[in-house]
């Protein structure tokens, strides 16, 4: 981009901004760096300008370099969600492309500001990485890269094992509320408290239920702390060590056997588990984990809702772009980028077309509804622009599939589900309502298999038994067998995980040494 | 309400190297991660075969970044088509098939991540001879010029301009301006110019001489001649490489032994019985004609599957020992192709041998290869070393 050419998008932006105001659009501060591609393509490995030194970064960096210098894939534009929101732009792109670029990134820092799921991020999260960037290196100054990244290569194997949106009471009493017996309620009690009452009958769940742990186990604790080569003489916080009952007499009767599970219902959030409760991890380890978990779950709801931020982007870069007048081989150029972006591909699918495409549908049918959609939701027409606005706050991608991927959608897309079999990918279902759920489950959970910890003290000595809460997905067992031994690596002790394999349940353990495999 | 405000800026972003130093280290771990698959690579057919100019494709299982993930060949994927698509019509293959495009799987055994790191078999062959070289290698009465590449080390008044040394020049300058009592750079005068001038570097290299010997007999199966001349091809790649001036002699032996081209030792199958005796025979008259011990290092290595006549056992034993006597190093690697079998009668003999200049290996499979190579080259002090060139 030349000065000139710089000077004719700032225009641009002037008069782009205060009109996607006066549609509705409603986002933070922006600021637009225009940055050659190597940087560009940093930020986007990295996912922030400035962030802890790991190489898997610099693989990613390493692809996504190769593939724009041989021209393969071109990312046009990156958006931070914080305020100021902070925007790059590839300095190799043209004008009508950085303009368009704009218009998007307007849209996305609208979402960010707005959907629900961004709400509990912070804002200031390009401080905090740059902050965890310079504590990272000074722990590779002072322990050694090496043992550093040994630590990392082990956290970001966990890093999406995260709990977002923790809902209930707290798994576990926490540090100061420990020995009382019944934990103060977390929140303002609601008439629906009585709901969680109902997690008693999950299997596995219950005192002393599911796991068949043997319910005394004498003498562990000593065996756990004079293990060589762990640290002596340290007790693990806020566990159920039956050597303590002794000291603490309001705990419980000592005969009564482990005192209770932990967590006392299933944690999702296994690198916080983990990071609290690990015997092993000397307070730095458990500082770069923390560290770790703050920025997987800054990202995080950016995994969720990616079809639809990027179809909100796409449905108004198109809307905002249509607007203007554009000189005709400018006009030329931006739909030949639009025509790229949402461009189908057969086997996957594409978020920035799906997504603009069923916001467009939504649009349509709350602005004129049909005579099914009027006597069925009750539609009184003229409500398309309010109802998108809506559905940009309220849903994440689940949701927004679940309720608005209809089935003239998938007829008109051409969307189909395909599976394995054998050594080919087969056509299994042009139905709509397969696909729609097909998706549905694709994007539960940003598409990672939930893993809960089940028990920290499994077996009565200290091991760690994980359950994956199966939903008819399997798990890539040779990766899952890779992750262990880091699991490992990180609690110290044994560890175990419960799914199902080919329709059985499976536990797979490792213990430092060995892998194995028993069915249940 | 306000209108929001942006700015737009381009700063430098020159100093921005994160990336690249991120890089760096992945690239190095994938190198850490080929030479922990040496062994296995040392013995891959297609390096074996290759003309050495092949970028081979290497398989690595460490880069893959391992998560908890769901199988994706066990998943329900959605695509999107032509409208077209009925159930059962096949849209990918694994392994690249007749339907366009890939699977989105990561194919069909998870966990081999081809990393097409891009060797060649040159570069591969410098990290596995990183450390390895001629063992008890001396000076020799006749040692052989080696010329070593160029070396800028004078400096000269004459010479082409685009070997200037711009500091001497400099230097001279300032100097002479210093004695005309006007110290500083200017002017430069014809005569304050100074050029970098080359030598050819020599160096002199202990001759050395390598006898490789191979049994090529019936009972030497496509394996065991695959093992032995996996060997020979990294041992003939090694000393082409490290030494320029080391000889090697190719002996083919059954009952009778033969000295061989290059080209016949690794693709010639022969028949008929084994006497490993007749191979040391023949190296032992090869050293007292062609490579007296005075003047050369000579290496002695013999590969069989040690089904040789028992009678000839002890005859072996002597020619070994009077071999050591001529050679810096002996070596006798004995190909298994079972992994329960066990030594052979001729192995066992020369266990009795105690010299350490002898080594022995056992190969069972490709692994071996490498294991065996670097027993019979591991590197020694560099002092005892003075002329081999790296």
């Amino acid at each position: 981009m030349t000065e000139r050419e710089l000077l004719e998008l700032e225009r641009w932006t002037q008069r782009l901004v205060r009109r996607a105001r006066a549609e509705g659009l409603d986002f933070y501060e922006m600021r637009f760096e225009v940055v050659p591609a190597d940087v560009l393509y940093s930020v986007g490995a990295y996912g922030m300008p400035t962030r802890f030194s790991h190489w898997s970064f610099g693989k990613a960096f390493h692809r996504l370099k190769t593939e724009y210098d041989y021209n393969l894939s071109r990312i046009y534009e990156l958006v931070v969600n914080s305020d100021p929101c902070y925007a790059f732009l590839l300095d190799g792109n043209t004008l009508a492309q950085n303009k368009l670029v704009v218009a998007h990134v307007l849209a996305h820092s609208d979402f960010f500001k707005n959907n629900w799921r961004f709400a509990g991020t912070s804002r200031f999260m390009m401080d905090n990485m740059a902050a965890h960037a310079e504590r990272i290196a000074r722990y590779e100054f002072k322990y050694g890269k090496e043992a550093v990244e040994q630590l990392l290569d082990a956290a970001l194997a966990l890093a999406e094992q995260v709990d977002p949106h923790p809902v209930g009471p707290p798994s576990e009493p926490s540090q100061d509320e420990e020995g009382a017996q019944a934990p103060a309620p977390a929140r303002p009690s609601t008439p629906y408290d009585d709901l969680w009452e109902l997690d008693r009958f999950l299997p596995g769940s219950g005192p002393g239920g599911g796991s068949g742990a043997p319910e005394a186990s004498p003498s562990r604790a000593a065996g756990a702390a004079t293990r060589p080569g762990r640290p002596v003489g340290f007790v693990p916080p806020a566990r159920g060590v039956p050597g303590r009952a002794g000291e603490r007499a309001e705990e419980r009767p000592a005969s009564s056997g482990r005192a209770r599970r932990l967590p006392r219902r299933p944690e999702k959030d296994l690198l916080r588990f983990i990071l609290q409760h690990s015997p092993y991890l000397e307070a730095w380890q458990r500082d770069v984990l923390a560290m770790v978990r703050e920025e997987a779950l800054y990202f995080w709801p950016q995994i969720e809702t990616k079809l639809m931020n990027e179809g909100w982007a796409t449905y108004w870069h198109l809307r905002l772009m249509r607007g203007e007048d554009l000189p005709e081989a400018e006009a030329l150029e931006f739909a030949r980028m639009h025509a790229g972006v949402v461009q189908p591909h057969r086997l996957q699918i594409n978020p920035y077309l799906l997504g603009w495409k069923i916001f467009e549908s939504i649009e349509q049918r709350w602005e004129r509804p049909d005579e099914e959609d009027r006597r069925r939701l009750g539609l009184p027409g003229g409500q398309g622009r309010e109802k998108i606005f809506e559905v940009r706050q309220l849903e994440t991608d689940v949701s927004f599939v679940r309720n608005y991927l209809t089935r003239q959608l998938v007829e008109d897309l051409h969307l189909f589900t395909f599976v394995r079999r054998g050594d080919e990918w087969q056509v299994e279902s042009t139905g709509w309502e397969q696909v729609r759920d097909a998706l549905a489950a694709r994007l539960t959970n940003g598409g990672i298999p939930v893993i809960v910890v089940e028990d920290g003290d499994y077996r009565g000595s200290g091991e760690l038994l994980l359950r994956h809460q199966y939903d008819g997905q399997e798990l890539d067992l040779h990766h899952l067998e890779k992750v262990l031994p880091y699991v490992f690596q990180l609690w110290g002790r044994p560890v175990h995980l419960l799914t199902v394999v080919e329709g059985k349940e499976t536990l797979f353990s490792y213990d430092g040494e060995h892998h194995q495999r028993t069915l249940e | 309400m306000r209108e929001p405000g942006f700015t737009i800026t381009r700063e430098d972003w020159s100093l921005h190297r994160k990336g690249h130093l991120d890089q760096l280290r992945h690239q190095q771990k994938v190198k850490e991660a080929i030479r922990r698959n040496l062994a296995d690579l040392v013995a891959e057919e297609s390096i074996i075969l290759s003309d050495g100019k092949k970028v081979v494709k290497v398989p690595i299982r460490t880069l893959e970044e391992y998560r908890f993930r769901f199988d994706p060949g066990k998943q329900r994927h959605v695509g999107q088509g032509t409208g077209d698509e009925r159930p059962g019509d096949v849209v990918a293959r694994e392994g690249g098939g007749a339907a366009p495009g890939r699977g989105p799987g990561a194919g069909d055994q998870p966990g081999v991540d081809y990393y097409e790191a891009e060797l060649t078999v040159d570069e591969l062959a410098e990290m596995i001879f990183e450390d390895l070289g001629l063992p008890n290698l001396q000076q020799k009465r006749k040692p052989e010029l080696v010329s070593t590449g160029h070396e800028f080390n004078d400096v000269r008044r004459h010479g082409a301009m685009a070997n200037l040394d711009k500091r001497r020049t400099l230097l001279e300058a300032f100097r002479r301006n210093a004695l005309r009592g006007q110290p500083g750079f200017h002017p430069i005068a014809p005569e304050d110019l100074r050029f970098k001038t080359w030598d050819e570097a020599l160096e002199m290299q202990a001759a050395a001489v390598v006898l490789a010997m191979m049994d090529t007999s019936g009972s030497m199966g496509t394996f065991e001649k695959y093992i032995a001349r996996s060997f020979y091809f990294w041992m003939v790649r090694f000393l082409r490489t490290r030494y320029r001036q080391v000889q090697i002699a190719f002996i083919a032996h059954d009952t009778k032994a033969r000295e061989v081209t290059e080209q016949e030792f690794f693709t010639k199958g022969e028949s008929g019985g084994t006497k490993c005796s007749s191979a040391y025979e023949l190296a032992l008259s090869l050293i007292d004609t062609r490579y007296p011990p005075d003047q050369y290092n000579i290496y002695a290595f013999h590969f069989s599957d040690g089904d040789n006549f028992p009678s000839d056992n002890a005859r072996c034993v002597k020619l070994v020992q009077e071999l050591l006597e001529r050679c810096s190093a002996v070596g006798y690697g004995e190909i298994v192709s079972s992994r329960y079998a066990t030594d052979s009668t001729l192995m066992s003999v020369y266990s009795r041998i105690t010299d350490p200049r002898f080594v022995r290996v056992t190969i069972r499979d490709k692994a071996d290869v490498y294991p065996a190579l670097r027993a019979f080259f591991k590197r020694q002090a560099p002092d005892l070393a003075p002329a081999a060139v790296s």
